[in-house]
């Protein structure tokens, strides 16, 4: 009989080899999959994990990509990760993400045609607090009429999304538009651009405030009472009552700084890669950041390699597909594989595996 | 079996050891870029068709790739960037929502043929948009549905509240208005082109508030089951035949017929003929076709529906002729007059009789 024995600290070893050894065995199952597929899977995984970075025709075009589609997964995961280590669950991020940039995109479209140079940061301070405000009503609501905050936040994903649709073809619609869905281009207008700021590179303001976000949180954890505060309010929260936190002002602060990076994402990719409000801008990142952030174990450093991982796994995905005309399915699947390894593994980081029957004490 | 050695090799996979295969004589390559899942019998399905269209019309001459369920925005971008980084020398992008990204990348790429579904979005000179005029078919089923309920309430689950959407509900109203007086049509935004749940529920929700006809403008098959399941009901197939539903609840169908197009311009950037165009053709060109109408429909509705598709065709009968006023009561057109295609193109309001606002 197989047994799983709690270690008293989790495996080195295991902690830095098991993710190494999770990525050779998604490359093995999803190696079996492309080969049922009749693809060969050697050059699958050549073209998913290598191509987009070290490729002569690709990578200069897709490792830029990399950044681009990594950072707002970053920037979300950072802020959700700080809640989830202290035991607040929000999952609605998609839909804080959409009304910060639904709320920077006011704030920008309000002053058009000026080029002025004080748009854009107002406009990041709009989706700031954009993403606040969305995270406020389930934390308020938690705290003064204990519902419980996943299923707020994550109803309230709902409601943005229609209010995305409504300003895409109404209140924020481009009126040179001729009647079709869609506000004037942002990103294509100087005041309210989200530029590359190394042209080639990829990196845009929301990648730098990733990489920042990263480090504050790093820094937050390790070093700062509050830190302290999530980690025993996650791990024994009686104890942390004991010991003066304050639950409420806690799931405030979590919620408010989960939903504030949200937001901040929601502006910087409006104004950015994708340019303009459309009634499909959101992309999912608020709920695939869910899974960055536990890739990452919620912890900052881990969240950076997880983001850049997953982007790895879609813009390699995309290749496999164009160049060995996989379906988009088999890659999704590939993902779940990655993921499901990924944590699979990391049980054995935490727990010895013992065979036999438990001693007797 | 070889497949264990190819394992290890993929699994101790450490650096990139393949080279890229020797390109012999340069096929002309073709990019596509679906917003769903070729597996959707719809809209992508269609689309599709019209590429292995053009795969047996080129054969070896022409390469072509797709990728599937591409989100619209920057991703689109992406995906169309790393097709012609791949060698596309073409590119047909078969959703409204590229658009943007179309035009984006077709700066980037000047020498890249851009094929834009839907759109209006013509930025630079290697950017054509094409459409299809969907509201001639809506014309002939909506004469169908008229005909064919008996609650008089007809569901119709729309998608986005765009003109292209907007277009359809009017044509189909009109013609069952004009051959049933007390028909009545609920509206349902769906919000999406593909979902079966969402559609599902749609389709749902129609059938229990008494709609006993159901038309779609979304992509996928689960109202036909919805309706199947429910009895009684009625569905037309969207964007293809959907004949699997026939002969109940599918008693008809839209068809798109893209390949003919497909196969043209393919063929003039070939050539070097091609100019940047927006085409909007539909029955008379054959790239709408009404599918096979069914025996649940009695021979008379079949008769006096195929005269209209056939008047359609001729290019004799256009399904916005007037008189016909706005849902305010204003007039639009007057007696005898027919819409211009400008009006068409941006359509946001409804036509008189329709109840309901359009979401904004």
């Amino acid at each position: 009989m197989i047994r799983l024995e709690k270690r008293p600290q989790p495996s080195r070893g295991w902690v830095i080899g098991g993710p190494i050894l999770a990525v050779a065995l998604t490359m093995v199952a999803g190696g079996v999959m492309f080969a049922l597929l009749g693809s060969d899977p050697v050059e699958a995984m050549r073209i998913i994990f290598w191509d987009p970075l070290f490729s002569e025709r690709f990578a200069s075009y897709s490792r830029p990509q990399l950044l681009v589609k990594a950072g707002p997964l970053i920037l979300i995961a950072v802020g959700l990760s700080l809640g989830f280590r202290a035991g607040i669950w929000n999952i609605g991020a998609e839909g804080q993400y959409i009304v910060g940039a639904l709320f920077g995109a006011a704030f920008g479209l309000a002053f058009y045609p000026s080029e002025s140079a004080l748009i854009f940061p107002g406009m990041v301070l709009a989706g700031l607090l954009g993403g606040v405000l969305w995270a406020m009503i389930p934390a308020l609501l938690k705290v003064y009429a204990r519902t419980n905050e996943i299923l707020v936040s994550l109803l309230l994903v709902y409601v943005a999304e229609a209010m995305l649709a409504s300003a895409a073809t109404g209140w924020l619609r481009n009126p040179e538009g001729s009647g079709f869905p869609g506000s004037r281009n942002l990103s294509r207008h100087p005041g309210t651009d989200n530029p590359e700021l190394i042209a080639g590179t990829g990196m845009h303001w929301g990648v730098l405030a990733a990489f920042v976000a990263v480090i504050a949180a790093y820094v937050l954890m390790q070093r700062h009472v509050l830190g302290y505060q999530i980690r025993l309010s996650g791990e024994a929260p009686r104890a942390a009552r004991f010991g003066g936190v304050n639950p409420a002002r806690l799931v405030l602060l979590c919620m408010g700084i989960s939903g504030a990076l949200a937001g901040a994402a929601g502006l910087f990719e409006v104004s950015g890669p994708a340019g303009q409000i459309t009634i499909d801008f959101n992309a999912g990142y608020g709920f695939t950041a869910i899974i960055v952030a536990f890739l990452g174990r919620l912890n900052p450093l881990g969240i950076l390699l997880a983001g850049l991982l997953l982007a790895l796994t879609f813009i390699g995905g995309e290749l496999a597909q164009l160049m060995l005309g996989l379906p988009a399915p088999s890659i999704q699947a590939f993902q779940g594989m990655l993921l499901f390894f990924l944590l699979a593994i990391d049980v054995l980081a935490n727990y010895r595996v013992k065979w036999g029957r438990e001693a007797a004490a | 079996m070889k497949l264990l050695p190819r394992l290890l090799a993929s699994a101790a996979l450490a650096a990139g050891l393949a080279l890229p295969a020797a390109a012999q004589e340069d096929p002309f390559t073709v990019g596509f870029v679906y917003v769903g899942p070729i597996g959707d019998y719809g809209w992508t399905w269609t689309h599709d068709q019209g590429r292995l269209a053009v795969e047996e019309a080129f054969g070896d001459a022409v390469d072509t790739v797709y990728a599937e369920t591409v989100p619209e925005g920057p991703d689109a971008e992406r995906v169309m960037t790393q097709m012609i980084l791949n060698g596309a020398d073409m590119i047909f992008t078969t959703s409204f929502g590229y658009g943007p990204a179309t035009n984006a990348v077709a700066a980037r790429f000047p020498d890249v043929y851009f094929e834009h579904a839907t759109g209006y979005q013509r930025d630079t000179e290697n950017v054509s948009t094409y459409s299809a005029r969907f509201y001639e078919g809506r014309a002939v089923i909506g004469h169908i549905a008229g005909h064919m309920t008996e609650s008089n309430i007809v569901g119709y689950i729309a998608s986005y509240p765009i003109p292209e959407v907007i277009r359809g509900i009017n044509s189909a109203f009109l013609h069952a208005r004009e051959v049933n007086p007390d028909v009545e049509f609920r509206v349902v935004w769906a919000y999406t082109w593909f979902d079966p749940a969402v559609e599902a529920d749609a389709a749902q929700a129609l059938i229990d508030a008494g709609a006993d006809v159901i038309l779609q403008h979304t992509d996928s098959t689960a109202p036909q089951a919805a309706a199947q399941e429910a009895g009684g009901v009625y569905t037309f197939g969207q964007a293809s035949d959907m004949i699997q539903f026939a002969p109940e609840p599918r008693i008809s169908s839209i068809i798109d017929n893209w390949g003919p197009y497909y196969v043209r311009r393919v063929g003039e950037a070939m050539e070097g003929t091609w100019e940047q165009s927006d085409t909007w053709e539909g029955m008379p060109e054959g790239m709408v076709l009404i599918g096979e109408m069914t025996e649940a429909i009695p021979e008379e509705v079949r008769a006096s529906a195929t005269a209209i598709m056939e008047a359609i065709q001729a290019g004799e009968y256009h399904p916005f002729t007037g008189p016909i006023n706005r849902q305010d009561g204003t007039a639009w057109l007057a007696e005898g007059e027919i819409a211009d295609d400008g009006t068409l193109a941006g359509m946001n309001f409804y036509v008189e009789g329709l109840t309901g606002e359009i979401p904004n």
